[in-house]
């Protein structure tokens, strides 16, 4: 870095790695600073911006993504030692037109209200239903803890989550 | 960030020469093994670690939990905390280490978060973290602010002048707890050592944390075969009722027979600067019907060494009833 502050291009360019990530079943072979996060090379690089920036230090999950479909914090997952991994974020669960469960649920018991922390909410609780957890609202609201929400949407999110949890359980019908 | 150079290790060889350049295994070093990230990653954005080569360990293989002949088990030092709670035979024989794990972090953090990580996981010490502030741990000599200033969070038991941070994990608590060895491979060879020995005391050298030295690669960790008849609890006291670092914690093993305490094992969270064992209570409890009054004695003796700071001599009546119920749990 100069004394700017900024990277120098050609000290930069010298320190790209090459990587070849698979996000929602497609690979991009991409050059990454050593530096940089998951998230920021989602965000940045292959324009995936509905995966949100909140705390990035991993406390408020708005980065969450599924990594081998594990969730994890992208904000503290380096983008270079990523390859051979599948990477799903929200574009690859559903489209506008063909929403995944989940996403439906979130919009038909209104479980959010800006918005921002809502991916993360989903991705989350995608995962959730392939953890072991227990039945109750209290062990949904345990799981669900590593997603901060600043609007206080937690009671229409876990409505939202159990809802598709009861679907599951009764193949499909509500 | 500061830059770095990102390596990949292909081999165990590899990784442990590459980590022997660095002068220091402890605060400061050039040189450091990325598994989960976690905490490295974290560490190295807020610039309280800068290291100049990161080494990725994660193609080493470091992984899966086996029972071993003597009916005791080996965890690998990059199971991730979400296989290793899960596990069915942690949580028949070791269920306050399951219960332990699983009271840390978030399912995003332990899904990413290795064992050998979580031993190695520093201090939420808010000076520790913030460069902006002195902090004798991250930078020797600078001082510690914590003493004088916000210290609600820190340690009561083990503290030095130098510094009073408490050790973060749960999992090593209930390690500690089932008497767990650490498992280790550096330039000279392969060792063990028992997680009692595994972290220093701050001393006058806070920076030192544990007894790795340069080059040394955590490979597993094993645990002791649990004695028959054993019931364990891992109990966490904090200020939300999920995803925060305990206040004060305690795991128990105990084994009682014809209603008196036949073996015990304690160990808290939260009040030390390491995970902390408590062999005087432990001692006062062998033989010893399960009674509340008996629990109370115990209690105070694991206390007795306790150095609250400004803010936190609650945690000492606090520590006392975590130990109280906790073990009222292990032997109901």
């Amino acid at each position: 870095m100069n004394a700017q502050g900024h990277v120098d291009a050609k000290e930069s360019e010298d320190t790209l790695m090459p990587v070849s990530l698979l996000v929602n079943g497609k690979k991009h072979a991409v050059q990454v600073d050593p530096r940089m996060t998951l998230l920021d090379c989602l965000r940045e690089v292959l324009r995936l911006t509905g995966t949100k920036k909140g705390c990035d230090h991993g406390q408020c999950g708005a980065c969450t993504v599924h990594i081998d479909g594990r969730r994890a914090n992208s904000c503290l997952a380096l983008a270079a030692v990523q390859d051979g991994h599948e990477i799903t974020t929200i574009e690859g669960l559903g489209s506008p037109g063909h929403l995944h469960p989940m996403q439906a649920a979130f919009l038909e018991k209104d479980a959010y209200q800006c918005g921002y922390c809502t991916s993360g909410q989903i991705m989350s609780a995608v995962a959730l239903l392939s953890e072991p957890c227990g039945p109750s609202d209290d062990d949904v609201r345990e799981f669900m803890s590593g997603n901060i929400c600043r609007c206080g949407a937690y009671p229409n999110i876990v409505a939202a989550v159990q809802q598709v949890r009861r679907s599951q359980r009764t193949g499909g019908k509500p | 960030m500061k830059p770095f150079a990102l390596e990949r290790a292909t081999d165990r060889a590899a990784a442990i020469a590459a980590g022997a350049a660095s002068s220091t295994a402890q605060q400061g070093a050039s040189v450091r093994f990325l598994a989960g990230g976690t905490t490295l990653v974290d560490l190295m954005k807020l610039g309280v670690e800068q290291p100049e080569r990161v080494i990725d360990i994660n193609r080493l293989e470091l992984g899966g939990i086996q029972e071993q002949a003597d009916g005791g088990l080996r965890v690998g030092a990059a199971v991730t905390n979400s296989d290793l709670a899960h596990h069915p035979l942690l949580r028949q024989r070791y269920a306050a280490l399951s219960q332990a794990i699983l009271a840390g972090a978030s399912t995003q953090l332990r899904n990413a978060a290795t064992t050998a990580g979580n031993l190695l996981q520093r201090t939420r010490c808010v000076y520790f973290r913030n460069t902006a502030t002195p902090c004798n741990k991250r930078e020797p000599g600078s001082g510690c602010p914590a003493i004088t200033g916000a210290n609600r969070m820190m340690a009561i038991l083990g503290t030095s002048q130098a510094c009073i941070a408490s050790n973060p994990s749960d999992m090593a608590v209930a390690m500690l707890a089932y008497d767990a060895t650490v498992h280790i491979q550096g330039v000279s060879g392969v060792r063990s050592i028992e997680l009692k020995d595994f972290f220093v005391l701050p001393q006058d050298q806070p920076d030192k944390e544990n007894v790795l030295a340069p080059g040394d690669l955590i490979t597993h960790v094993t645990l002791p075969p649990p004695p028959a008849g054993e019931r364990s609890v891992y109990l966490k006291l904090r200020d939300r009722t999920s995803y925060e670092f305990a206040l004060v914690s305690a795991a128990v093993a105990a084994v009682v027979a014809d209603g008196k305490i036949a073996a015990i094992r304690l160990a808290l969270g939260g009040v030390g600067t390491r995970p902390w064992r408590t062999p005087d209570a432990e001692r006062a409890l062998v033989g010893q019907a399960a009674t509340e009054q008996n629990f109370r004695r115990a209690a105070d003796l694991a206390l007795a060494g306790a150095k609250p700071q400004s803010q936190n001599g609650f945690k000492v009546e606090l520590a006392k009833r975590c130990i109280v119920e906790t073990l009222k749990r292990a032997t109901r």
